[in-house]
């Protein structure tokens, strides 16, 4: 059954979207939350299970101290109040992907609460999105369901467990209700996930790979006939783990909801489904009450109260976070709004930081990763960073036109060689024979070939008229195969004419 | 019979996924009464001042050291259960819904 759908342009001009996002992100610590199985990713199947992962009778969990400390650097971040104490809870629901028959969690005392942060589109345009919790939590095993089509659950005819993903840490970020983004609204859900996957990466808490599961986000969306209209009723999306299925997924609902309202419809409050294929959501289940997971204080756990001195010292080694980082970098690389937006936007900026720091200006390098390498990156379908080239490499190739020994024609054509795999850009120079001929003699010979064979411009050329002068360059630079610098081939047939 | 205790015995059993027999709803039903009026007076001596008790235990923060420890052994977790196929726990196919 597919869905009546309006046009997006028509939804957003007749309804105000609203949203909002649940983010979990596994942390990357070494061990589980609650036990010492180790975690990394891509281990053989159950090979990272402990008594506690499997939940069984008996076993005791332990509080990770460092996802404590990762979860807190995360609520900081977030411009979060860290909660004085704060515990543990239990959700109670049955299914095969968790052991224990509950997933341990906190529900009436988050670790971290009231926060926000700023997301920047790619247009520049800020939006403020209000954080209403983080909070800390563990990851559910994974199943596999054989024998219906696709993996899908319907159609299967028995499912196999593997434990190692269970316990690992999460922190869930769940945000207040998004609202004044307008049309704007799946561009900003986007770049709010993008904006916190940043932040984990900056903050060190997770390696924050989407496509390895790292990072998933749940979708709330609901449509009210105007902005001081109470909020209508939303649907939540699930598992939309990718940045573009997170935009995509937003449009597709407030499409969707139009649609029912416009024929006097209810929007029914349910979850559902994302289809990454098809790019459209299904209903799931309708949405259960908070209280049918019977939450209640997990007794095998002990509060905890982070201490003041100890929020303190992690707040006062944050790490540079990425909104920050690009302000400074911009200011220290003179570009102008619109050039950082642009590297920004084509994830540019470490490949930039890099080049520099290998000895290129900043200009020089924006020159070399926004252009040329664009292009060639474009021309591929690829990202600039899994181009065949290194930041290190630019720097070289940068420097060799800065000492003059390559004009920036001659560097395109190193490039093309080390694109192509001919070595390092020192070698391409070598190995193509590419340096500018600094040395006078051969310029001075081709420059006297040049004049003999046009006679007429010499007397040109003296009689005041410079104009033939391009002419004479043109000529040297066939000669010399374009490896002499047209400056100094200037200055020669000048003084040589003049002389 | 129906009656306000004996739904919410039925309700939270259903949710337990415990099967429960007409004539242990109605004695749990009863128990259950017992317990939450008896609960409910406890709330009426609680005055404003005295502190919500989060845990039973004058204990915080217990940490572990983020440092693993050895694995059970695979195998031999897989032979305590039912089933099992490619290093993973089979379990009968799962009806309906997404957790």
């Amino acid at each position: 059954m597919s869905d009546t759908l309006v046009p997006y342009d028509d939804a957003v001009d007749r309804y105000d979207p609203v949203f909002g996002i649940e983010v979990h992100v596994e942390l990357g610590t070494r061990t589980k939350m609650f036990d010492g199985a180790e975690q990394y990713f891509g281990a053989d199947p159950n090979t990272q299970i402990t008594p506690v992962s499997l939940g069984l009778p008996g076993a005791l969990p332990a509080v990770n101290g460092t996802a404590v400390e990762y979860a807190i650097r995360i609520g900081l971040a977030l411009n979060c109040g860290i909660a004085e104490s704060c515990r543990f809870a239990r959700k109670n629901y049955f299914y095969p992907d968790v052991p224990k028959n509950f997933q341990t969690s906190q529900y009436d005392e988050p670790i971290a609460h009231d926060g926000w942060v700023d997301v920047e589109l790619e247009d520049g345009a800020v939006f403020r999105v209000e954080i209403e919790r983080a909070h800390m939590e563990e990851d559910a095993g994974k199943n596999t369901h054989v024998g219906g089509a696709a993996g899908r659950i319907q159609g299967a005819t028995y499912s196999l467990v593997d434990y190692n993903r269970a316990g690992v840490p999460l922190v869930e970020i769940v945000t207040k209700p998004v609202t004044g983004a307008g049309e704007r609204a799946p561009e900003l859900a986007r770049a709010y996930v993008q904006t916190l996957r940043d932040m984990f990466r900056a903050l060190g808490v997770s390696e924050a790979r989407m496509e390895r599961g790292n990072v998933r986000a749940d979708v709330n969306v609901s449509l009210r006939p105007s902005s001081d209209s109470p909020l209508g009723t939303r649907t939540e999306t699930k598992n939309v783990n990718s940045f573009r299925s997170v935009e995509r997924a937003v449009r597709y609902e407030i499409s969707r909801q139009a649609a029912l309202l416009d024929a006097g419809q209810p929007v029914v409050q349910e979850t559902r489904h994302w289809h990454e294929d098809t790019g459209h959501t299904t209903s799931g289940r309708i949405k259960s009450d908070a209280e049918d997971y019977r939450y209640f204080p997990e007794p095998d756990l002990v509060p905890i109260v982070p201490d003041r001195a100890w929020v303190e010292e992690i707040r006062a080694h944050l790490p540079e976070l990425p909104a920050a980082r690009r302000r400074r970098l911009q200011a220290d690389w003179g570009y102008a709004d619109a050039e950082m937006r642009d590297v920004v936007n084509a994830g540019a900026v470490e490949l930039i930081e890099a080049t520099v720091e290998a000895g290129a200006g900043p200009a020089a390098a924006r020159k070399w990763w926004m252009g040329e390498l664009a292009r060639t990156a474009k021309e591929q379908g690829v990202d600039l960073e899994v181009l065949p080239v290194t930041p290190r490499q630019i720097g070289a190739l940068q420097r060799l036109v800065d000492s003059g020994r390559l004009t920036d024609k001659l560097a395109r054509q190193v490039l093309e060689g080390v694109l192509a795999g001919e070595g390092e850009p020192e070698e391409v120079v070598v190995a193509r024979g590419l340096e500018v001929v600094s040395d006078d003699g051969p310029l001075l010979a081709a420059i006297d070939q040049a004049l003999a064979a046009q006679p007429d411009v010499v007397a040109k050329i003296q009689g005041g008229n410079l104009g033939p002068v391009g002419a004479i360059i043109g000529a040297v630079m066939k000669a010399t195969r374009g490896q002499a610098d047209a400056a100094r081939v200037r200055e020669l047939v000048l003084e040589r004419v003049q002389s | 019979m129906s009656t306000p205790w004996r739904d919410e015995v039925a309700r939270v059993a259903g949710l337990a996924r415990i099967e429960l027999k007409p004539d242990e709803l109605d004695r749990l039903a009863g128990e259950l009464e017992v317990i939450v009026q008896s609960v409910a007076r406890v709330s009426e001596v609680a005055t404003p001042d005295v502190p919500a008790t989060s845990h039973p235990l004058p204990l915080t923060n217990v940490f572990r050291a983020d440092e693993p420890e050895a694995p059970l052994d695979r195998d031999e977790v897989l032979a305590m259960a039912p089933a099992h196929g490619d290093g993973k726990f089979l379990v009968p196919q799962i009806l309906g819904e997404d957790a």
